[in-house]
C-alpha cells in the first residue's frame, strides 16, 4: 500500500478519501480536520470540523458561532476511527490548541504536522515527537540562514530599547493569535510588570488565552490611552498596523516586529522595522531537520515555504522527499494584514 | 566585539538621525578605552584591512556548507556577509568566549597578521561569535560598514559625550589617531583639550542665506560684490609645509577629508595656503554638469582611466590662509585680492578663479542671473546655479551669519506632472505615503500615456502631506510591496507642480531624462490630469539647456 492511498495531496490540501476528510483544506469541504486556528489553515464554512477544543473556540471567536455545520472536539493523544482510518491528535507546539494529526491505516502512519515548533512556549503545550512512516512538514523557515536563537535574548533587546528611549512608544508587531500572547508571556517571564497595551484586534483572543489560565499580567487597550500613557510603554499590534494611520496617536513610535523573518535584515528594512525581534512560532532550520530525523520517517512531504532547500537536505540524507504544491497556505505574519486593519477605527 | 556588533546592528535598523546619535553616544559612554576608540575609528572609516576580501569569506563558507544550500540562502538573503554570518555552522564543541573577543583584540591581531594566517584566524573568530558578531566582524574586515552612519555623525555623537560642538571635534580630528584616548579623556573632563599639531587643518566654512527678492530693497548694491554660484561640490583645499614636504588635503564642506579620491587635484596644491572653492569636472575648458561630477564621486577606485575621463578642477572663491598667515579677519575685498594673487602664483590649470560678476544696480545683477551666458559665464552657463552676493567688508565668519553673504539662486524649472506611484517614507514619515513618482504625457502605442519622469519626496507642507496621503489611500489601483499605484487617467488623478534645478539626458530612465533636485512646488487639485505637461516640453527644455540658452522659459 502506498502512502498516497491513505492521504492524497491535492491543490486544496491533503485529502483522505478512505476516511472521507481533508486536513486543513484551503477550500470548503464536507469534513475537515484542522491542525490549528490560523486563518490559512482554518477556514470557515466546512460541513463538519474535527479539532482540539481550543482550536474550535478560537475559530468561533474569529468567525462567529456558525463557522461550521457541526464540530467535534478531540483531546491530545485521543484517537478517532473514521471509516477504517485512525486519526490521533498530538501537540504541535505552534500556538494554543495546535495539533499534529497522525493518520493510520494498514499499519502505515502518516503525520501531518501543520505548523510546529520544537522549542518551549509558555502559552501552549510542547511539541510531541511522533514516530511515523511519512512526515508532512512545513518549510516556512527551511533555509540554513534561519536559526531563531533564544527568544529571551530578543525580549532583552526590546527591554533595553525601552530603557534607552523612555519617551518613545514601542510598537511591537505580532500576529494576533499566538505570537502576541507568547510575546506578552515572555515579557512577564523577563520580569517586566508594567501594563502592556493592546491593539483592539487582539483583545478577544488575548482574553481567551487569559481565560484558559495563561497569566499575562496587566493589559490595557490603546483605545482610550493618552500619548503620555503610551510613551515608554510597550504596545502589541498586528504587523500591518505598524505602517497604518493608527500609529499616529503614538509619541515618536519605534517599530518592532516579532517574527522569524526578522533574521534577514532586508526583510526588516522593507517593512520599516527599527527593532527586529527574532521570535518565531515555526521551527527554524535546525528544528526542522532535527525533527525530520527524529520521526524516523523514510518519506518526507514538504509544504509551504522553502521546499527546495528542505527537499535537497532530505535527498542528500537518503530520504525520499517531495514538495506538495498546496495553494493557499501562507505565513501568518504576512497574511495578517487583511484581518488586522479594519477592526479598530483610527 | 559583542557590544560593538550590537551597536552596528541597532544602527543598521534605525532610520532617525537623532536616535542613531543617541545609540552611538550611549555606546561611547558605556564602552571603555581603547574599545570605543577603535569603534570610533571603524565608524569614521579610519581603518582598512587590505587582505580581507569578499572572496576570502566565500571560500571560508564553501569549506563549511553544502553549495546548493548556500546558493539558495544567498539568493534569498541577497548579501554575502549576512548570508555567511547567518549560516556559519556553529561547531559542535563551541570554542566559546565569543563575548570575550574584544574589538581591540580583533584590530590588533589583524594589524600584525600575515596574509597566509588570515583565513584561519577569521574562521576561529567566526566559530566563537554569534550571528550578529559574525556579521559585524565580516563587515568590519571587508570594509564598508554601511549602517547609515557618516563620519560626521559619529563625530557628532562623540561630541555629545562631552557636550561639545561637533565642530570642535572636526577641527581636532586631523591631529588625532585611533584609539583616541586623549579625545575621550578631554570629553569626559579627565584631561585637557588635545592640541592639534596639524598644519593643514579644516577651517569651519562660512555659509550664505538664501535671498528673497524682497531683501534687495534693504541692501545697497555698492556694498556688495557678486560671483557665480557653481553647481559642483563646495570644498576646502589646504596645503602646508610638513616635516616631510608639502602636505595637501581636500575637505568636504562638512570637514570630511576626501583627499583620497582626488590625487589629480592634490598635485596642483603646491603652494601653502587654504582655498575655499568649488570642485568641478572640466573637459576642454568647459565645466561639466553635476551629473558628470557625480559619476566621479560615486566611484570607489580611482583609476588612471577615471582621472583622465573626469579631470577634477578647483574653482576658487576665497582664500582663508596664505602660507601660515590667517586671512579670515580681512575683508572679502582684501581676501579677493590676495586670492587673485595666490591663484596667479599657483599657476596651475587645475585651479582657477571664480570670476566676479560686474554690476552696479540690482537690475543689472538680476539680468545677469537670468542669463549668465551673456553676463560672462559664457559656455559654462549651464553649470551656474545662481549668483552669490558678498559684502565687500565681510570677514570670513564660520557658520551662517545673516547679512554678509547671500545666495540668489536662479528660478527653478517648473512643470505640471501627474502623480503615478506613491511609496511610504521612513522614520517619522513611515506611516505616510511621502515618496512620489510622477509622469508627463507622451504618445504611446494606444494614444496618450503617462511616462514617469522623476521622483520627489519633499517640498510639500505637513498639511499637504496629509492631503496627498489621504488621496493615495483612497485612490490606490494596485500595490507592489510598499509601493501603491494611484489612479492616473486624463480625468482622474492628482496634478503636482514640480520644481527642479536642471535636466539631463539619461539612459537609466524610460523617459530618457533625469531631473536635478525635483520637489513638489504646489498641488494642483484644480487641474485635470489631461492638462498636465507633455514630454515634448521637457525635451525642448533640454535642447535649450544644451544650446546654453538657459531659462528662457522662466520669464
Amino acid at each position: 500500500m502506498r502512502p498516497e492511498d491513505i492521504l492524497l495531496p491535492t491543490a486544496a490540501g491533503v485529502c483522505c478519501s478512505r476516511g472521507g476528510f481533508h486536513i486543513d483544506p484551503t477550500r470548503i469541504v464536507e469534513r475537515a480536520l484542522i491542525t490549528h486556528a490560523h486563518s490559512d489553515h482554518a477556514r470557515a464554512g466546512h460541513g463538519a470540523v474535527l479539532a482540539t477544543q481550543q482550536t474550535l473556540d478560537l475559530m468561533r471567536l474569529r468567525y462567529g458561532d456558525n463557522f461550521a455545520g457541526r464540530t467535534q472536539a478531540i483531546r491530545y493523544g485521543e484517537s478517532v476511527r473514521l471509516d477504517g482510518v485512525t486519526v490521533t491528535f498530538h501537540p504541535a507546539g505552534h500556538v494554543l490548541g495546535s495539533a499534529q494529526i497522525a493518520v493510520e491505516a494498514n499499519g502505515l502512519r502518516i503525520v501531518a504536522s501543520g505548523d510546529y515548533k520544537n522549542v518551549a512556549d509558555p502559552t501552549c503545550a510542547p511539541f510531541a515527537l511522533v514516530r511515523c512512516d511519512v512526515f508532512i512538514t512545513e518549510a516556512t523557515f527551511a533555509l540554513p540562514v534561519f536559526r531563531h536563537g533564544d527568544p529571551a535574548a530578543e525580549i532583552n533587546k526590546l527591554l533595553r530599547s525601552v530603557a534607552l528611549f523612555p519617551e518613545r512608544a514601542h510598537l511591537v508587531g505580532a500576529y494576533s493569535l499566538g505570537k502576541a500572547q507568547r510575546l506578552i508571556a515572555l515579557l512577564r517571564l523577563a520580569g517586566y510588570t508594567a501594563p502592556i497595551y493592546l491593539h483592539g484586534a487582539m483583545e478577544k483572543i488575548t482574553d481567551y488565552y487569559v481565560a484558559r489560565g495563561i497569566p499575562l499580567g496587566e493589559l490595557r487597550l490603546v483605545r482610550g490611552a493618552t500619548k503620555a500613557d503610551l510613551a515608554g510603554a510597550i504596545t502589541i499590534c498586528p504587523p500591518a498596523a505598524l505602517n497604518d494611520l493608527w500609529t499616529r496617536r503614538f509619541p515618536e513610535p519605534l517599530a518592532a516586529f516579532a517574527s522569524g523573518w526578522m533574521r534577514v535584515r532586508a526583510r526588516a528594512r522593507q517593512q520599516g522595522v527599527a527593532l527586529p525581534l527574532v521570535i518565531s512560532d515555526h521551527a527554524d532550520w535546525d528544528g526542522l531537520t532535527a525533527t525530520i530525523a527524529a520521526t524516523g520517517a523514510g518519506e518526507i512531504w514538504v509544504t509551504h515555504g522553502q521546499e527546495d532547500a528542505l527537499v535537497h537536505w532530505c535527498t542528500a540524507r537518503g530520504l525520499k522527499a517531495r514538495p506538495l504544491d498546496i495553494v493557499g497556505y501562507g505565513d501568518e505574519d504576512e497574511t495578517d494584514a487583511a484581518e488586522a486593519t479594519s477592526e479598530e477605527p483610527s | 566585539m559583542n557590544r560593538f556588533a550590537e551597536l552596528l546592528d541597532c544602527l543598521a535598523y534605525e532610520p532617525a538621525r537623532n536616535a542613531k546619535l543617541r545609540l552611538i553616544t550611549d555606546y561611547f559612554r558605556s564602552a571603555g578605552d581603547p574599545e570605543r576608540g577603535w569603534a570610533l575609528a571603524a565608524l569614521t572609516g579610519s581603518l582598512s584591512f587590505p587582505h580581507a576580501k569578499a572572496g576570502l569569506i566565500r571560500s571560508l563558507i564553501a569549506e563549511r556548507a553544502d553549495p546548493v544550500l548556500f546558493e539558495l540562502s544567498y539568493d534569498y538573503v541577497g548579501d554575502l556577509s549576512e548570508t555567511v554570518a547567518l549560516m556559519w555552522p556553529v561547531p559542535s564543541a563551541p570554542a566559546g568566549g565569543g563575548g570575550n573577543i574584544s574589538l581591540t583584540a580583533v584590530i590588533e591581531t589583524l594589524s600584525s597578521l600575515g596574509k597566509a594566517q588570515l583565513p584561519q584566524q577569521l574562521a576561529r573568530w567566526l566559530d566563537a561569535l554569534d550571528e550578529t558578531g559574525r556579521w559585524a566582524l565580516i563587515k568590519l574586515v571587508t570594509g564598508g560598514l554601511r549602517v547609515g552612519v557618516s563620519a560626521r555623525l559619529a563625530k557628532a555623537a562623540v561630541a555629545a559625550l562631552g557636550d561639545k560642538d561637533p565642530h570642535d571635534i572636526e577641527l581636532l580630528w586631523p591631529g588625532l589617531a585611533p584609539p583616541y584616548r586623549e579625545l575621550f579623556a578631554w570629553l569626559e573632563g579627565r584631561g585637557g583639550k588635545p592640541v592639534t599639531a596639524d598644519v593643514a587643518p579644516f577651517r569651519p566654512p562660512m555659509l550664505a542665506h538664501a535671498l528673497e527678492e524682497a531683501d534687495l530693497a534693504q541692501l545697497t548694491a555698492a556694498d556688495f560684490m557678486a560671483e557665480w554660484k557653481w553647481d559642483g561640490i563646495r570644498v576646502q583645499a589646504v596645503a602646508a609645509r610638513g616635516s616631510h614636504g608639502m602636505i595637501a588635503r581636500l575637505y568636504s564642506r562638512t570637514g570630511e577629508e576626501i583627499s583620497k579620491g582626488f590625487p589629480d587635484l592634490l598635485e596642483a596644491l603646491h603652494l601653502p595656503g587654504a582655498i575655499d572653492g568649488e570642485l568641478l569636472i572640466m573637459r576642454e575648458h568647459r565645466v561639466q554638469s553635476f551629473n558628470v561630477l557625480q559619476q566621479r564621486l560615486n566611484r570607489k577606485a580611482v583609476t588612471p582611466k577615471l582621472l583622465a575621463e573626469f579631470p577634477a578642477h578647483l574653482r576658487a572663491y576665497d582664500l582663508l590662509a596664505d602660507d601660515t598667515e590667517d586671512l579670515r579677519d580681512y575683508s572679502f575685498a582684501e581676501r579677493r585680492k590676495r586670492l587673485e594673487d595666490f591663484v596667479a602664483r599657483l599657476n596651475d590649470e587645475r585651479v582657477d578663479l571664480s570670476p566676479l560678476v560686474r554690476f552696479s544696480t540690482w537690475d543689472e545683477l538680476f539680468a545677469a542671473r537670468k542669463n549668465p551666458a551673456s553676463a560672462g559665464a559664457g559656455e559654462d552657463a549651464a553649470a551656474v546655479e545662481g549668483v552669490m552676493l558678498k559684502r565687500r567688508d565681510a570677514l570670513y565668519l564660520p557658520g551662517r551669519p545673516k547679512g554678509p553673504w547671500w545666495k540668489w539662486k536662479r528660478d527653478p524649472f517648473v512643470i505640471d506632472a501627474v502623480l503615478m506611484y506613491a511609496q511610504r517614507g521612513h522614520g517619522k514619515r513611515s506611516s505616510y505615503y511621502s515618496d512620489y513618482t510622477f509622469g508627463v504625457w507622451t504618445n504611446g502605442k494606444s494614444g496618450d500615456e503617462l511616462v514617469p519622469v522623476g521622483k520627489a519626496y519633499f517640498g510639500f507642507t505637513d498639511e499637504e502631506l496629509l492631503q496627498i496621503d489621504r488621496f493615495v489611500r483612497r485612490n490606490t489601483v494596485d500595490r507592489f510591496g510598499p509601493v501603491r499605484e494611484v489612479v492616473h487617467e486624463p480625468d482622474q488623478g492628482l496634478v503636482l507642480e514640480v520644481a527642479f534645478e536642471g535636466l539631463q539626458r539619461s539612459t537609466r530612465h524610460k523617459s530618457g531624462l533625469a531631473m536635478r533636485f525635483p520637489r513638489i512646488n504646489r498641488l494642483r487639485w484644480d487641474k485635470p490630469p489631461g492638462e498636465a505637461d507633455r514630454l515634448e516640453r521637457l525635451e525642448t527644455m533640454i535642447a535649450r539647456i544644451e544650446q546654453g540658452r538657459l531659462h528662457e522659459h522662466a520669464s
